[in-house]
């Protein structure tokens, strides 16, 4: 039962890691930018939630709707302003501005917030389950597997169903083509950093309100998403999700093994996806 | 693949490799040498001494990032791995196995190398920035697993035992010229591989990667070459770092903050050249002395001024002074039309 109950809360898990990983993944889909202050952009979105309860004293899940535009609004202005400059600069550049911006990120969130851990406050949603038989299942945990799937579902919609979509996707195949096409390039890679900037504010506020969270927490964020990503394969949010949940069950049932492993077994389960599937579990199942 | 064969139909252009600023400037950066060596006896402090050493490393670990990154286009930012490799290694070769100090230094770094072979076959399926990342979850795992391992001291590291009973000049003076030494053997044996067939590979892979493999380069060794050699550097410098602090613990040792050190050093300095890192790693330490007590504020402007860099002067510090004309380093070849040798349009051939 112990084997049963791990493997369920490493799925409930892996809805946060999916949550995490889509804005990275959509990102590399569309500018194949590795962006690495990816975890440092959740953990100011967790902050500046927390920042918004203390001033305004506003229900938690409120801030999301402060939080998500405001942290799309940055997305947007780092693409123009920074890695739209970078990407003309070849592969490397936006690789080490985006570290850049993660040691300014980092720094600066430690010298406004101290480097004390903090959470966001959900009341008693925090702590209340529902029972199936002898497993218990934490509602916040499911309510985030919940909106990870919506997530996911949400931007495939978009990617594939609307004009700005299909306009991005066009950039993403032949940016030259979709210029010739009337598609201004540098607008589209920015609203798709937007997007997937919006989606890292989600994730942000429900990583602060599930676990405790300084600001160096976002190391270990960009390196999970990254993990989630690969193990589900590039280019793939649906593969995505698979791997958000392969990485969550790792962690959990290495966790019920001994205490200490459960980080080291995603690593491990990471490393032996790279060694024996290195195209991920769903490469490009789904075009992102 | 020599360049004079490429240039020979046209006799009147003039090839010239290094010239007077190689000259001076090798000259100056012996003297310097020379004056680093002589330096403890009169000029600095113990304190200083040891600083220094921390310098030498950062010359160390810029040096072999720059081969890595500037050179093969491996961008890696999990080399604390081998940091903390070394630091581990050199501690369990000198204490356990006995080797003295200069040995147990060295081959901590060849240990590393060694690791890095095998972790190289894992990472190279992944390209550009999920190579990055890639590394830096291998470092994870290292870290992970000497935590775990027994005998290393868990969370709380492990302290050098083997100077004791060493009294404390002799000590200081070791690492200091060990680590001497190491920064100049570093950077001259890239100098030589630079100049080498190998070299002339790498710089066509810095320049295009995709032409070079058309022409024949073996890039995918080439890369691994270099990643290796780059992690015996750090394997080195982090085996300096252990001796000059005396002890090492994972959150120190495998710390992420030693990939941003050498990505400012590199950045800044000039990515690609032999000499941007040591001017960087020069300029980052100076920095590092002068504004250590501005704490995150000086890591935020570090952050700020690499982003600049990249945007703005791609060919860093060393591409700003030399404009591409100068190489204290002679690995590139200057043209110049026969009849006007000083004519300023001159063609680089790396």
């Amino acid at each position: 039962m112990d084997w049963i109950n791990a493997v369920l809360q490493g799925l409930l898990l892996g809805g946060q890691y999916a949550l995490l990983a889509c804005g990275l993944s959509l990102i590399f889909g569309v500018m194949r930018i590795v962006n690495l202050a990816h975890g440092v952009l959740a953990v100011a979105s967790a902050y500046l939630a927390l920042w918004l309860i203390q001033q305004t004293g506003m229900p938690s899940f409120l801030t999301i709707v402060i939080v998500i535009p405001v942290l799309a609004a940055v997305g947007y202005a780092i693409q123009r302003g920074l890695f739209n400059a970078a990407l003309r600069h070849g592969e490397l550049s936006p690789l080490l501005v985006s570290f850049g911006l993660a040691v300014i990120g980092a720094n600066l969130l430690q010298e406004i917030f101290t480097a004390d851990s903090r959470k966001i406050s959900i009341g008693g949603l925090s702590t209340s389950s529902v029972e199936l038989g002898q497993l218990r299942l934490g509602v916040f945990s499911l309510i985030t597997l919940v909106v990870a799937v919506g997530v996911i579902v949400g931007l495939q919609l978009y990617l594939s169903h609307t004009r700005i979509g299909r306009a991005m996707r066009a950039t993403k195949d032949d940016p030259e083509a979709a210029t010739l096409m009337g598609i201004d390039e540098r607008h589209m890679y920015a609203l798709a950093t937007a997007i997937a900037i919006g989606t890292v504010a989600l994730a942000g506020v429900f990583l602060g309100m599930s676990t405790q969270f300084s600001p160096t927490y976002g190391d270990l964020v960009l390196i999970f998403a990254f993990e989630a990503v690969i193990i589900g394969g590039l280019g793939s949010l649906w593969g995505t999700l698979l791997g958000g949940l392969v990485l969550g069950v790792a962690q959990t049932v290495g966790a019920q093994i001994d205490p200490a492993y459960g980080v080291l077994a995603g690593h491990l389960v990471f490393l032996v996806v790279l060694l024996f599937r290195p195209q991920g579990l769903l490469p490009k199942a789904v075009v992102a | 693949m020599s360049p004079t064969t490429t240039l020979a139909p046209s006799t009147t252009l003039k090839v010239v490799r290094g010239g007077w600023p190689s000259l001076t400037g090798g000259g100056v950066l012996a003297a310097v040498v020379v004056f680093l060596a002589a330096a403890p006896w009169f000029v600095f402090s113990p304190g200083d001494v040891t600083n220094l050493v921390t310098l030498f490393a950062l010359i160390i670990l810029g040096t072999t990032w720059n081969l890595m990154a500037g050179y093969g286009g491996l961008v890696s930012i999990g080399q604390q791995a081998f940091i903390g490799a070394g630091g581990y290694g050199v501690i369990k070769l000198a204490d356990v196995v006995g080797l003295p100090i200069p040995v147990a230094v060295v081959a901590a770094g060849v240990v590393c190398a060694a690791l890095a072979v095998p972790t190289s076959f894992l990472l190279f399926r992944l390209v550009g920035g999920y190579f990055a990342i890639g590394t830096w979850v291998v470092a994870e795992v290292f870290k992970l697993v000497t935590q775990e391992l027994p005998g290393f001291g868990g969370g709380s590291g492990l302290s050098l035992t083997a100077f004791q009973g060493v009294d404390r000049v002799t000590r200081i003076a070791t690492v200091y010229y060990l680590a001497l030494v190491l920064a100049v053997l570093v950077v001259l044996a890239t100098y030589v591989l630079m100049r080498s067939r190998v070299g002339l590979g790498l710089t066509a892979i810095r320049d295009d990667s995709v032409a070079a493999a058309s022409l024949g380069v073996a890039v995918r060794r080439s890369q691994r070459l270099v990643y290796v050699a780059a992690s015996g550097g750090a394997g080195l410098a982090g085996a300096l770092i252990a001796v000059n602090g005396l002890r090492v613990s994972p959150d120190s040792m495998f710390s992420v903050q030693y990939t941003a050190f050498m990505i400012f050093i590199v950045v800044i300095g000039g990515l690609g050249t032999i000499e941007g890192p040591i001017l960087g790693a020069v300029v980052f330490f100076a920095l590092q002395q002068l504004l250590d007590s501005y704490g995150t504020w000086y890591l935020i402007a570090l952050g700020a001024v690499a982003i600049a860099v990249v945007l703005l002067a791609p060919r860093g510090l060393w591409g700003l002074l030399a404009r591409g004309r100068y190489e204290v380093f002679p690995v590139g070849h200057q043209v110049y039309p026969q009849a006007s040798p000083q004519a300023a349009q001159s063609v680089d051939f790396d």
